[in-house]
Order: C-alpha cells, then sequence, then structure tokens
C-alpha cells in the first residue's frame, strides 16, 4: 500500500476566482479512483492540474515523494509521466494506429515499439489494426486506441477525463467494464472523471465526490451510497428522500412511518429534529402490510416498476415493485420499512441541534 | 517560463472585469508574447509612420496639390467608388441569385465559372481592352471599314477615362460579391423564402422583401472589399490617365520628390480606407446573426424554361465574357503572336525574379503566420489576440500607401545609420536597406500577412486542444506539438496559405514599382512597362503567365465551394 500521488491543500483559480479549493487526497498503487461531482463542479481542473496543464494557486501535488506541482513551480505536462485519455479521444488523424499507439515512445527503439503497440492492441482486442486510420474506427475502438496510446510509454498514473461521455449509452457499460479489467491487468493507477455515478461505481475502487470546487468526501462507493458525509452527497448520489423526523431518546426517532432506530448524531439532544434519508431500498413492496401510501406517479421500467408514493405530510417516497406487480395510479400500495443503517442529517433550520 | 499558466478552458468561469483589467491582468512576458507583438509592430509601423505626417506642418507642395488637384483626386475617387459600387453590385447580385435558387443551362458550369474573372489583375484587362477598343484597335478599325467612315466621323466611348475604369474594375471585381452574396443565398433558411412565396409573394417580391434583405450583410461585407481594391488600384487608373489618390501619391513622390506631401496624401487615402474597414467589421458581425441556415440540401431549385433560360444564361454569361474570355483570348492572340520574340534570356529572368520573390514572399508569410496563430493558441490574451489583428491590417491597405510607409522609416533608418558611422568610424554605409529586396519584402509581409494568418488561424482553429493536450502529456514540448502534429493535420491549409500569398506577390505592381531594387524587374513590372509604351502585344507573354498563376486561387475556392456543396 505505497502512497503514489498526495494532493496536498490545492486550489486552483481563474482571474482571483477559485475555480476548486483546498483539494486533498492521497491516491495507492494500483488503484482505480473517481472524481465525481455535478457538471461545473471542477473535477476536470483537479485532472488537468495532476497532469500540469493548469497551475495550481495554492497546495502541492507529489508523485513518488517528488514535488510536480505548486504555485511556484510547475513541471510541465510532457515532463511527468502522466498520462491522459480525453473526452473526445483526440486520436491523431493523420496518423495509423499504430503511429497513434507508439506516439509517445522513443522513436529509436523500432522493434520494441512495434512489440508494445502489438501487445496493447491485443489488450484493447483490436490485433492486426495496424494501419487502420481513427476514421475507419468506431467510436469504442477509437476510445480503446487513445487508451492503449495513453498506455503505451508505461506511465506512473493514468487520467482519463470523461472518457466514456461520447459513446452510447449501451456502449459505455461495457467499456467501462472492459477498461476496468485492461487498467487492472495491466497494474495501473488511474483516476477518472464522470459525472456519472453508475460509471464511477462500475469503475473505482475509490470515489471523491465533489461539488462547488471542494472534496465532499472521499470514499469507497460503498459508503458512499451508506454513508454519505453530507446532505449533498445523500443527495447526489442513489435516489432516495427525506423524511422529517424528532428524537425522542434511546437512539430512537420518531416519524409518520413510525417509530425509526439509529445511529443519530452526537450533537443531536432529545427533541432535535432531524431530516431521514429514505433510499427505495430501505422499502419494500408488500401487498399485505397494513402501512399503505397512495400511488402519485409510476414508472414501468422493463425489470420493475418505479412508483412515487404520497405521505400524509406531503412528502414522497420512493418505491421499486417487482414488474409483476402492475398497480394503478391513485391506488394504495401497501409497504414494510428495513431501515436498518438509517442515514440522517439535523434539519438545517433546527436551533436544537 | 510557464506556458500553460494562463491558457483558459470552458470550466473557466465569466468573470465581470473591466476590459482594461482584463487587457492587463494575464500579460506574462514570455517568448511567445514578445514575438507575436514584435512581429505585430513591425507590421504596423509603415501605418503608423504614414499616420504620423497628418499632424506634420504642410509644406509648399501640399498647398499646390491642394489648391490644384486634390479636389480631382477626392472627385475621381468617389465617381470610381459609386460606379464600381453600381457596376458589382448589379453583375454579383444578379449572378449569386440565379446561380443559387434558379435552374437553368449552364447554372453548375457557372457557379464556379464566375470567380475567374478575379484571376485578372486590373491592369492587365485595362490595357487589353484598350489595344482591342482604341482607335488603332480592331473594333474601331472595323467600323471604319465595314461604314467606310474615317476617324472622327462616328462616336465611339473614349476607353481611357473614369468610365472605361469603373467598367474594368467592376468586371474583374464583382466576383467578390457575387461569393459573399451566394453564400449568404445559400445559407439563407429556404423557409423564409417558401414562407414568404406562400403568404402569397412572388418570385419577384421574395427576392427584395426577402432574401436581399437577409444577404444584406453578406454583400456589404463583398463591397467594402471591392472598394478597397478600387481605392488601392494603382495599374489600372495610371494606365488611363486618370488622377487619384494612388497615381497622386506616386507622382508626388517621384515627379515632385516630396516625401512629405506623399504622406499626407497617403494619410488622407487611409482615412477613406479605415472608412470602409469599419464597414466590413461592422457588417460581418451583422452576417453572423442573419445566418439562421437550414443548409442548402433541401432547396428546391426554380426551373426556368424557354426566353427566361435564355436570360437568366446570357446574364451569367456576359460577365464572365467580358471579365475574363474575351481579354484572354485577346492575350493569347497576342502571346502566339509575339512570344518568340519576347521569351528570351531577359524574359528567363523576369520569370525567375518573379517567381524567387513570390516563393520567398509565400515562404516567410507562412512562418509568420505561424508564429502568429500558434502564438495566439497558447495565449489567447486580449493583447496578443489585438496583435494578431493589427498585423492582419495591411490587407485594406493601397500598396501605394504602404510603399511610402516602408520608405519612410527605411530612409530614416539608412541616413541615421550612415551619420553615425561616418561620425564614428568615417565609413559610409550608402543605403542598406532602401531600394534593396529587403525593403519590398517588409512591403509584401504588410500587405499579404493577413492573408496567410487568416489561413493558418481558420485551420489551427478546427483542431481540438484535447489534440495539444495529449501531445505534450504524450511528451512532446510546445514547438514540437506544432511541427509535429499541428502543421501534419494543416498540410492542405499550410499549402493553400503559401499558394494565395504566391499568387497575389506575382500579381503586385505598384509596390514592386516603386519598392525594387534599381533595374531588377518582375513580371507585372515588365507587363505595365511594355503596356505604358504601348508595346500592348508584347506585354501579353508576361500578362498572360501572371493570369495563369492567377487561376490557381480561383481553383482553390471553387473547390472549397463545391466541397461545401457536398
Amino acid at each position: 500500500m505505497k502512497k503514489l500521488l498526495c494532493l496536498q491543500n490545492i486550489s486552483v483559480a481563474y482571474q482571483q476566482q477559485n475555480i476548486v479549493s483546498d483539494i486533498n487526497f492521497d491516491l495507492i498503487e494500483g488503484d482505480i479512483s473517481c472524481l465525481l461531482g455535478p457538471s461545473g463542479c471542477g473535477k476536470t481542473t483537479v485532472l488537468r492540474t495532476i497532469a500540469g496543464f493548469e497551475k495550481p494557486t495554492a497546495g502541492s501535488i507529489k508523485l513518488k515523494d517528488r514535488i510536480i506541482s505548486n504555485p511556484e513551480y510547475v513541471v510541465p505536462p510532457e515532463k511527468r509521466k502522466i498520462g491522459m485519455v480525453f473526452q473526445d479521444f483526440a486520436l491523431f488523424p493523420h496518423l495509423s494506429v499504430e503511429k497513434n499507439i507508439t506516439f509517445g515512445l522513443d522513436k529509436k527503439n523500432h522493434q520494441s515499439n512495434l512489440q508494445r503497440c502489438n501487445e496493447l492492441l491485443r489488450l484493447i482486442n483490436l490485433t492486426g489494426m495496424n494501419d487502420k486510420y481513427p476514421h475507419q474506427l468506431s467510436g469504442g475502438q477509437q476510445q480503446r486506441v487513445a487508451l492503449a496510446r495513453a498506455m503505451a510509454p508505461r506511465p506512473e498514473i493514468l487520467l482519463l477525463d470523461e472518457p466514456f461521455s461520447s459513446l452510447d449509452v449501451e456502449l459505455r457499460e461495457q467499456l467501462a467494464r472492459e477498461v476496468r479489467q485492461i487498467l487492472k491487468l495491466e497494474n495501473i493507477t488511474a483516476i477518472l472523471v464522470t459525472h456519472d455515478q453508475h460509471e464511477a461505481f462500475a469503475m473505482a475502487d475509490k470515489v471523491g465526490l465533489i461539488n462547488e470546487g471542494k472534496l465532499i468526501q472521499w470514499d469507497t462507493p460503498y459508503n458512499l451510497y451508506h454513508k454519505p458525509a453530507t446532505r449533498f452527497a445523500a443527495d447526489f448520489i442513489g435516489q432516495g428522500e427525506f423524511i422529517a423526523g424528532e428524537y425522542i431518546g434511546d437512539n430512537r426517532i420518531k416519524t409518520e412511518i413510525g417509530i425509526i432506530k439509529g445511529d443519530v448524531p452526537a450533537q443531536c439532544k432529545l427533541g432535535c429534529k432531524l431530516d431521514l434519508l429514505i433510499r427505495p431500498d430501505d422499502i419494500i413492496h408488500d401487498d399485505d402490510s397494513d402501512f399503505k401510501l397512495e400511488i402519485v406517479e409510476r414508472l414501468f421500467r422493463g425489470a420493475d416498476f418505479l412508483y412515487t408514493l404520497k405521505l400524509d405530510s406531503g412528502g414522497t417516497l420512493i418505491c421499486i415493485a417487482s414488474s409483476h406487480h402492475d398497480h394503478k395510479l391513485h391506488e394504495k400500495l401497501g409497504v414494510n420499512f428495513d431501515v436498518s443503517h438509517i442515514v440522517m442529517f439535523p434539519q438545517l433550520n433546527d436551533s436544537a441541534g | 517560463m510557464t506556458w500553460y499558466n494562463s491558457t483558459m478552458y470552458d470550466s473557466a468561469p465569466a468573470t465581470r472585469t473591466t476590459f482594461l483589467s482584463r487587457f492587463f491582468s494575464k500579460i506574462t512576458f514570455d517568448r511567445w508574447h514578445i514575438t507575436v507583438l514584435v512581429i505585430a509592430f513591425i507590421c504596423a509601423l509603415p501605418i503608423l509612420s504614414v499616420l504620423s505626417f497628418v499632424f506634420r506642418p504642410t509644406g509648399e507642395v501640399w498647398q499646390h496639390l491642394a489648391d490644384t488637384v486634390l479636389t480631382e483626386y477626392v472627385i475621381n475617387s468617389l465617381l470610381l467608388i459609386i460606379g464600381v459600387s453600381f457596376g458589382t453590385l448589379t453583375m454579383g447580385i444578379t449572378t449569386a441569385w440565379l446561380t443559387s435558387v434558379c435552374r437553368f443551362p449552364g447554372r453548375k458550369v457557372f457557379q464556379w465559372m464566375l470567380l475567374l474573372p478575379m484571376a485578372l489583375p486590373a491592369y492587365i484587362i485595362a490595357y487589353t481592352y484598350t489595344g482591342m477598343f482604341d482607335v488603332a484597335g480592331p473594333v474601331q478599325s472595323g467600323i471604319r471599314t465595314w461604314f467606310d467612315v474615317s476617324y472622327g466621323e462616328y462616336w465611339f466611348p473614349e476607353i481611357r477615362s473614369v468610365w472605361g475604369a469603373t467598367s474594368m474594375l467592376s468586371l474583374v471585381l464583382f466576383p467578390y460579391v457575387y461569393l459573399l452574396a451566394r453564400a449568404a443565398f445559400l445559407e439563407q433558411s429556404v423557409v423564409a423564402l417558401e414562407a414568404s412565396r406562400s403568404l402569397g409573394s412572388g418570385l419577384w417580391r421574395s427576392f427584395f422583401q426577402v432574401a436581399l434583405p437577409m444577404a444584406r450583410p453578406a454583400i456589404i461585407t463583398g463591397l467594402s472589399l471591392v472598394l478597397m481594391e478600387t481605392l488601392a488600384d494603382f495599374g489600372t487608373v495610371q494606365y488611363f490617365g486618370i488622377s487619384t489618390f494612388t497615381t497622386g501619391i506616386f507622382r508626388t513622390w517621384f515627379g515632385l520628390g516630396d516625401s512629405t506631401a506623399a504622406a499626407q496624401l497617403s494619410a488622407i487615402l487611409l482615412i477613406f480606407v479605415f472608412f470602409l474597414i469599419t464597414i466590413e467589421r461592422l457588417s460581418r458581425k451583422q452576417a453572423r446573426y442573419h445566418h439562421v441556415s437550414n443548409r442548402e440540401k433541401a432547396y428546391q431549385r426554380i426551373t426556368l424554361t424557354g426566353k427566361k433560360a435564355w436570360l437568366a444564361t446570357s446574364a451569367c454569361f456576359l460577365p464572365l465574357f467580358f471579365g475574363f474570355i474575351l481579354p484572354v483570348i485577346q492575350l493569347i492572340v497576342w502571346a502566339i503572336e509575339t512570344y518568340e520574340d519576347m521569351v528570351d534570356k531577359e524574359f528567363i529572368s523576369l520569370v525567375m525574379n518573379s517567381l524567387g520573390l513570390a516563393v520567398a514572399a509565400a515562404i516567410l508569410a507562412l512562418v509568420l503566420a505561424l508564429i502568429m496563430g500558434y502564438g495566439q493558441r497558447l495565449q489567447k490574451t486580449p493583447l496578443i489576440q489585438f496583435a494578431v489583428r493589427v498585423s492582419s491590417l495591411g490587407y485594406a491597405i493601397p500598396a501605394t500607401v504602404i510603399a511610402v510607409g516602408v520608405m519612410l522609416p527605411m530612409a530614416w533608418l539608412d541616413n541615421t545609420l550612415d551619420s553615425w558611422m561616418r561620425v564614428q568610424f568615417n565609413y559610409s554605409t550608402g543605403l542598406l536597406f532602401s531600394g534593396t529586396l529587403f525593403a519590398l519584402m517588409f512591403a509584401y509581409m504588410v500587405r499579404f500577412l493577413a492573408v496567410s494568418v487568416g489561413t493558418v488561424e481558420a485551420a489551427l482553429g478546427k483542431i481540438k486542444l484535447s489534440m495539444d493536450d495529449t501531445a505534450r502529456s504524450l511528451g512532446l514540448k510546445p514547438l514540437q506539438v506544432l511541427t509535429l502534429v499541428h502543421m501534419p493535420i494543416m498540410r492542405r491549409s499550410l499549402i493553400t496559405a503559401v499558394l494565395l500569398v504566391f499568387v497575389d506577390v506575382l500579381k503586385e505592381l505598384p509596390a514592386t514599382l516603386i519598392l525594387r531594387p534599381f533595374n531588377f524587374n518582375t513580371l507585372a513590372v515588365k507587363a505595365y512597362e511594355l503596356a505604358s509604351d504601348e508595346r500592348l502585344a508584347d506585354a501579353s507573354t508576361a500578362a498572360l503567365s501572371i493570369v495563369l498563376a492567377g487561376i490557381i486561387p480561383v481553383i482553390l475556392l471553387s473547390q472549397s465551394i463545391n466541397r461545401g456543396r457536398s
């Protein structure tokens, strides 16, 4: 478990305006991590700063204990041994697949370059495509060539900037799996930037959630979903709705769907108001249940139904039911609750909290 | 030095800073800034030195000019502007409208052939027509033989007149209007025109009420280019003996030997030109908002039949015939008669001089344009963008003015250097810069850099910024990115840039005439000199060579037209 890359208090600003501020995280060798966040949150800026295209206004970046970026000095991108794959692939249109892949290699070792190229082509399942040109390839093939090109010089770290966003939705999941496999096979340390949480979960060992230029949480995908650190994280990751509750002591919270047990935040005193995150997987559809709620929206998704249920207080909950349970709109749906590890936050305007 | 600290990407927020603070906030004076600024300053030097004369006290010669010929210059220039506007608009818009919305015999051929008149420099068409329509020419001789009359007994328009010059300039310049109007008509939404017709307007009304107003910004852009060329024309008016600013500047400098007065005349001409530049810029801006395009593919052309089809065909054929076919045939006839005498050692050296100059200028312009374009890509600061615009200003400035503007600082430099050397080392350097190829090359750069900068800028703009970043992350230095990635990708555009400047230099007359070293001749100068000596037929070989070269950019243009259509 060796630390390969260290970001310490990184801030980047344009014209005195911070794009990202105070970003800290470490990268362990061989790990695939992901920067996740809504568009415009600054995740790409972090990536470009790691690559050396942007200069930090504060903080430093260390690669293998060597400082490669700080406000005084930035090692130029061509001298960092950090590979990058771009959203639009940026394959050189005037060069063949082989020339593209060997672009970053020392031109003198023709034989070993060819060997490396063929090895990578086998890895990305494009054996024998050496002499094709980028325009003769499909989107998915171009994407894999771009990956091979970035991997060819054996970079210390591979950066991938929204690598799947210009591809068809069906292609994306398949490629994300394939790319993860390739990276793991070559034991490459990589950072992926995306706004798509499914992509992040499919690819990454560690996910960094970024919002408005700040790193909200750096954690495993499982923890990010089940133990979101902030209200934003809870909202952004996965589906779910907040319902109001009141702490009645002994780790019990009174809500309109009943008394719920859970770990109440330490600062919470008796009687303090809380918001509880109810995810669809906390709600189990049960026609025999006495607890019934009105269906206000139904969405057929093939394998299942997504029902939006109305609470008496006016709030809503989301329930996923098997495809065979076809209920009409405004019908009452019976549900049970399985709230074993509930996520809760003190209410924003609650002075007791 | 860092290259990348101020690269702007779309993730950067739009800040509400004032223009000035934006202008200066990001300046890091690295080598790109310095190089680009130096090139821009050198390009602006001739214009600045001419403008500096506006505030000099006027001399005796100026007083004389103002009393005698200045009014004539202004009136003649205005007459030319009005006449050429009328001529180019009529021919340009008619042909553009017909070829873009109608179907008639020959439309496809006319589409690109109508650009051919651009290949003829105005001074060449002027003396060709003089040869044909002059008293001794075949047309008037024919009239005299046929009707058995002698000179003076019949009326025939005098070609060496303001209207003659107007016709000559209109015939070779209307393609500018044609080109831009046509593009505008094609980019207009089909729907607008069809809506107008479905609302009950006929084709004519639809044209005047919908199509023409929508194309107006583009047409004005084309017209301002035409008028810049008109004001810049020297060869035609000089040959026809019409006094305008360009001939006046030439005469004041060489005839009266008064550089101050020549510079002051140039400055007045520049005011006209800046007025045109402003109009052009404004209408270009407007044109962007007017093009709500739906692409032309859906354009259902209106098929013309019978008399209408014939009218359309002739409306396109006549400008082409008089603007290209007829004069070129005449040139070919003359060349066949005279080439044996004309193609000799001297002619070979003319060709070598012209080619050498043109090749050198084209390559130098390309190198400078690459520096400007790539510098601008690396450092997109307002200062660099301003510098690039300044360096491209020369395309609008008459070559006569540029020549004066080049001579002034060069002469100053020579005199200063000479007297300093004499004082310090008792050695006279004489004229090191003025009257050398260096001065000529300088003028060409000022005048034509815009052509190559424009081409390089457009080509670089099409290459995504991620290409640069990829190449950098794979280990290339910024200059290697230019040579190993950008230049191979834009190879075609680079060749185009070289060709365009090459042809422009080959055709260039007034600056070459003024700045060339003693006894150094080019094809253009020789053709002009022979024509001035009334050796029209002898001038044809040189002229025809220039025209042939001039066809190259026309082919390039017509290719891009066809590519745009597929």
